[in-house]
Formats: C-alpha cells, structure tokens, sequence
C-alpha cells in the first residue's frame, strides 16, 4: 500500500474565520507571541499498489481542494 | 402547465417547502432524485436547500457529483433555468455553473433571521417578475454564506449586471459587496442564499416576496413557449 497525503489550505487572501478565532483564543492559554493562525485540511489517500500521483492529484484537483478558495500540496509518505 | 423539477439530495432540508412554493406559484412540481440522471421533461429545475451528503468536505462539494446534477449541468448550459437556494446555491459554485464560492460565515455563528434584501437585476429567468431596486424581505439561515471571489470577478460580476440581489441593512455572513445572489452571464442560473420558498404564504413566512421567483420562472418559461 502507498500513501499520498494532501494539504489542502485557504489560499492567503481568504480570510480563514476560524483560524483567527483559534488565534483570539490563544491569550487565555497565556500564549502571546503568535501573529496569525491558518486552519487547512489533510487528506490520506492510501492506493492499493504503487502510489499514483497522477491520479491523487487528480483527486484534488476536482474534489479535494476548491481552487477558488484553496490550494494544495500532494506528497507520497512512506507506509509506517 | 410549465413543470418544474426540484431535486432531492441525502442530507436536503428545503425540497418540501421549494415544491410547495412552485406549486402555489402555479407550477407542477416534480421531484427529482439525487442517483437519477433523468430530468423527468421538466422545464426548470430548483437545487433546494440543507446539508446535501452532510456537507463533508466542503458544502455542495459531493453534491456535485451527483447523477442528477451532471444533466443539470449540461441543461443549465443549453439554457434552462435553475435556481439555487442556499446549499443549492454552494451546489451551482462547487459546479462552476456560477463564479466564487461561499465560505464560512466571518463571525463564525450560523445566521437565520427574516432579511432585507435589495433585488439589483430583474433580467433573469427567476427576477423578472420585481423592478430593479426593488426592496423584499425573506429569510436567510445559513453557516456557510459568506460568497467570495477575487477581486477581477468582482468587479465582472458588477460590470455584467450579474449582482442579482444584495443584503441591505446588514449583511449577514460578511459576504463580499454584500452579494446575496448571483447570475450566470445568460441569466437562467440564479444562486441565491437566503430562501425565497420561506416566504410564500403570510401564516408562516415575513412576506410573500418569495413567491416573485417561481412566478418569474413561470412568465419566462410562458414567454419562451409563445415565443417558439
């Protein structure tokens, strides 16, 4: 089995709502020192043979990531 | 009698009340489902409201892929009118049918209360029945309502007259330029987020001004028959 992980992030100039409420929750952990926070998306996808980038990038292209708002990054990881 | 399809996904709220609103409007209704690509000879099709397959991954996202929807598409794009309402309306973005995407409300809070809503352009399928600055109240309840495109589609969408209805006196979810409703360049697609089937009828709904987008359908369809 091979695993082909993608990143899915709102793309910079989305404003990511709930990133800045993570980030506004921050001070009560008397943490104080963080300037912006970003809340994106990891999907496994786990092929049966050899890993397919081809494909997995297909994958997100079309369904993963919404590239009106987002942007991805694909990688293979080595099975554990 | 024109026919209009209203689509039923696993997880839609708002195809009761989007057949309803059709049919006291004074259209047949015909439900369609989500797994069958058949269009059943309707003449126009309603995506309702709701959480169309949970709203997993992104609202609309898988709704997309829905047998029903890839006929949907291809008729949307030899003209027929299809209205989206709320995730109907994410449904039409996620189908490139329409430009931008809807995103989660700026305050983050899930937003349902009766909406003030000023229509911008009556030339389309689903408007033509209200003057342009018309002001109309309907209700909006939404998490994920806050539309958002760059700013070149902005700016087209202003330039084309595709802002179809903007939020007045507050905008509720932070969209941009308070866009409340969108066309497609043709105008048979109309995306809107607030939901006009809500308010048909005076027992349960703020005004009957929802009922102005069935009866639009209903004369551009008449008027598209008389024509042919």
């Amino acid at each position: 089995m091979a695993r082909v992980v993608v990143d899915v992030m709102l793309k910079p100039e989305i404003l990511d709502p709930q990133g800045q409420a993570v980030a506004n929750a921050l001070p009560r952990l008397g943490v104080n020192d963080v300037a912006s926070v970003r809340i994106g998306r990891r999907v496994e996808i786990d092929f049966a043979g050899d890993a397919d980038l081809e494909r997995a990038r297909e994958i997100a292209d079309k369904l993963l990531a919404n590239p009106v708002i987002e942007d991805y990054e694909i990688r293979v990881v080595e099975a554990a | 009698m024109s026919k209009i399809g209203v689509v039923t996904f696993p997880g839609s709220l708002d195809d009761g009340d989007a057949a309803r609103a059709a049919r006291i409007s004074g259209a047949e209704v015909v439900r369609l489902w989500h797994a069958d690509p058949d269009l059943h000879g309707v003449d126009a099709v309603v995506l309702p409201g709701g959480f169309s397959y949970g709203d997993y991954l992104r609202c609309g996202a898988i709704a997309r892929f829905a047998p029903v929807m890839e006929t949907i598409a291809d008729a949307a794009r030899g003209g027929m009118p299809v209205l989206g309402i709320c995730n109907g309306f994410q449904i039409l973005c996620e189908a490139h049918l329409l430009p931008g995407a809807l995103t989660r409300n700026q305050h983050l809070h899930f937003r349902n209360r009766d909406q003030w809503l000023r229509v911008e352009n009556s030339s389309t399928a689903w408007t033509n029945h209200f003057t342009e600055g018309q002001e109309i109240l309907i209700p909006v309840k939404n998490g994920e309502g806050c539309y958002v495109a760059d700013r070149r589609t902005l700016d087209e969408l202003e330039a084309g007259g595709q802002i179809v209805a903007r939020y007045i006196r507050g905008n509720p979810n932070g969209s941009s330029r308070d866009i409340a409703a969108i066309r497609n360049e043709a105008g048979n697609v109309l995306g809107i987020m607030p939901h006009p089937e809500h308010a048909v009828e005076a027992l349960t709904g703020p005004s009957l001004d929802g009922l102005g987008f069935f009866s639009s359908v209903l004369k551009h369809l008449a008027d598209a028959k008389a024509a042919a």
